[in-house]
């Protein structure tokens, strides 16, 4: 589709915990004074019963989730992708991954885009530390839509979510209201020369980079993964068969995320040459949005760059 | 502290039999699985015998009951002497004390909820049971149940940072349906180089103080007199004054086994024959 207005992934994410919260009588919201930036503040000023503050203190509001998963609340935790997964991860890893209790964690301004607050608040390895503990799920929108869409299906799903949220407002590429399903990759873009793999607001830019690839005459097929775990290796395998070459792109490390589980998925059922975009075993920095992409390679030029490279290892 | 409940002194004769005997499944179970800990479950012993014989509302039947009462063994390493509480209250057979550690058993070396019914929180990294009892008594409140919500710590993870987020949160939300239990034995593992020598008694700031700071209702036990227990427990459910108790519990790690009292090299270690015979023969009154 052609990619829509830009709206707002965080405001989707408040909006939608006041739709859930109207559906569903158990669903909680613990805050961990973020609620302005993370927007949790639009659940709080409609429904304030629902909303818990749980003060600066991350670890205690992972067990407090955790004691209120266990009489049968849905409790989402709410926190940056940066303190969340890394400051409560010892938390996480045992009341609640361990246990697999209902506890949904929403990581609010993952990958470097965060507002210009620099390397302490951005997230480049939340998918890998997340992807890394048994029992969690891992979910990563491409847009406000399918935050929306993602948020319904979590509810629907009993066990520990992660949700990778991103700041700013970014055009929609997926359609609204879709019935999300958990574990599936969806086909963007049809192409056969190469196909490139995204996930969460990174497709948006692999989608870009298929539109630019074909001005130069090259046909980029684009599968968008927002479930990062479990993965959908059939959809993966199914794209390197069709193109002979993958691209990943992801706003987050090379390592351990995207780019990651799929070299993994296709070197066991399908070994397929591959490149990856994303951020180089490197932290990020303060800077303004454009900069920052450009920098650390995430932009749609890089994505055509590498498609292009590995066209020519392909072709030789 | 001065009780206002009398407490029936043939019940109190019957709870100490029952610690008594639950000491020497303790022991039994550790002897067998040759690993586990031994000093902080019989420091605790007492004090879950009391729980779940005499305070806590709870069926062992239906161990998911939704109005039991909740317990969080917050100090997780211990274990053992839950397991042997839970057996003796009916949970499930004493026998399967016997796989305690071993692998494919339901009693796991720290407590793990999947694993076995009965079990309100998995625990074992310390510092954390606090914060799902607050998260309980939250829920309890909000659901309209009247159950309370028992943690019990070991003095040493009063060192980790999470204990005061969860007591801070708690007074805030004015958790009067939860009471932590501090088993303040003075013995770490290892303790603290100033301290002088590995092991020895390692006292803490003011550990009432600190408590009471956050604002908590505070009140403190010999935490091996049995009646005390009950009195001082009974207490903390009443008169709050909407504010969390913390109930500190004096004790002495290893207590009831003269050569492992307050020696810490007894905290973790497998017990050979020698000294489990010698510990069941003081048990059954025997002069060492």
């Amino acid at each position: 589709m052609t990619p829509g207005p830009l709206l707002s992934p965080r405001v989707a994410f408040g909006e939608t915990l006041v739709a859930l919260a109207e559906h569903y009588p158990d669903l909680l919201v613990l805050d961990g004074d973020l609620a302005s930036s993370t927007r949790t503040d639009i659940l709080h000023a409609a429904h304030p019963d629902r909303f818990l503050e749980m003060g600066i203190a991350e670890q205690n509001m992972v067990g407090v989730a955790a004691g209120l998963a266990t009489l049968g609340f849905v409790p989402w935790v709410s926190s940056f992708a940066a303190f969340i997964g890394s400051r409560d991860l010892d938390q996480i890893r045992v009341v609640v991954a361990q246990p697999n209790l209902n506890v949904k964690l929403a990581g609010a301004y993952s990958g470097l885009l965060t507002g210009a607050t620099g390397k302490t608040h951005q997230s480049v390895d939340d998918l890998a530390i997340f992807r890394a503990l048994p029992h969690m799920t891992v979910i990563a929108p491409a847009d406000a839509h399918e935050v929306e869409a993602a948020m319904w299906a979590m509810m629907e799903q009993d066990g520990p979510t992660y949700l990778r949220l991103t700041r700013d407002p970014s055009p929609t590429v997926t359609p609204r209201g879709r019935q999300f399903q958990i574990g599936r990759g969806y086909v963007l873009r049809e192409g056969t020369d190469v196909a490139l793999i995204g996930t969460g607001v990174q497709t948006v830019r692999a989608l870009e980079a298929a539109a630019l690839l074909a001005g130069q005459g090259i046909s980029a097929h684009v599968l968008h993964l927002p479930t990062i775990k479990p993965l959908d290796a059939a959809a993966i395998v199914a794209v390197a068969e069709r193109t002979g070459g993958v691209v990943t792109a992801e706003e987050h490390s090379i390592i351990g995320g995207l780019g990651s589980a799929v070299a993994e998925i296709l070197a066991e059922h399908r070994p397929t040459p591959m490149q990856r975009v994303g951020l180089r075993d490197v932290f990020g920095e303060s800077g303004q949005n454009a900069q920052l992409l450009e920098k650390y390679g995430l932009t749609p030029v890089h994505i055509v760059r590498a498609a292009r490279d590995l066209l020519q290892t392909v072709r030789g | 502290m001065a009780g206002e409940s009398p407490v029936d002194e043939r019940r109190l004769v019957e709870l100490r039999s029952l610690a008594s005997e639950c000491r020497r499944l303790i022991l039994g179970a550790v002897h067998t699985a040759q690993a586990g800990h031994l000093g902080g479950p019989l420091s605790a012993v007492d004090v879950l015998v009391a729980l779940y014989f005499e305070i806590m509302h709870l069926d062992p039947r239906r161990p998911d009951w939704p109005e039991r009462d909740r317990f969080i063994l917050s100090k997780g390493h211990c274990s053992i002497a839950l397991y042997a509480v839970l057996a003796q209250r009916g949970y499930f057979p004493i026998e399967e004390l016997a796989t305690f550690d071993a692998i494919d058993s339901r009693l796991q070396g720290h407590p793990d909820m999947t694993a076995l019914p009965g079990l309100d929180m998995s625990t074992g990294s310390l510092g954390q049971g606090l914060s799902p009892g607050v998260g309980m008594a939250i829920g309890a409140r909000r659901r309209g149940l009247d159950f309370r919500t028992y943690v019990l710590l070991g003095d040493g993870e009063l060192q980790e940072g999470q204990v005061w987020e969860a007591a801070f949160v708690a007074a805030r939300y004015r958790l009067a349906n939860l009471v932590a239990i501090v088993d303040h034995n003075l013995l770490p593992q290892y303790a603290w180089p100033n301290a002088g020598q590995a092991g020895q008694l390692v006292s803490q700031p003011d550990i009432a103080g600190r408590w009471a700071a956050f604002g908590w209702r505070v009140l403190e036990m010999d935490g091996h007199s049995m009646r005390e227990i009950i009195q001082t427990v009974r207490h903390a459910c009443e008169d709050t004054q909407e504010r969390p108790t913390a109930i500190v519990a004096h004790t002495i790690k290893g207590k009831g086994v003269s050569f492992m009292e307050n020696d810490f090299s007894w905290h973790t270690r497998a017990l050979d024959d020698e000294h489990y015979a010698a510990a069941l023969r003081e048990l059954d009154g025997v002069a060492p």
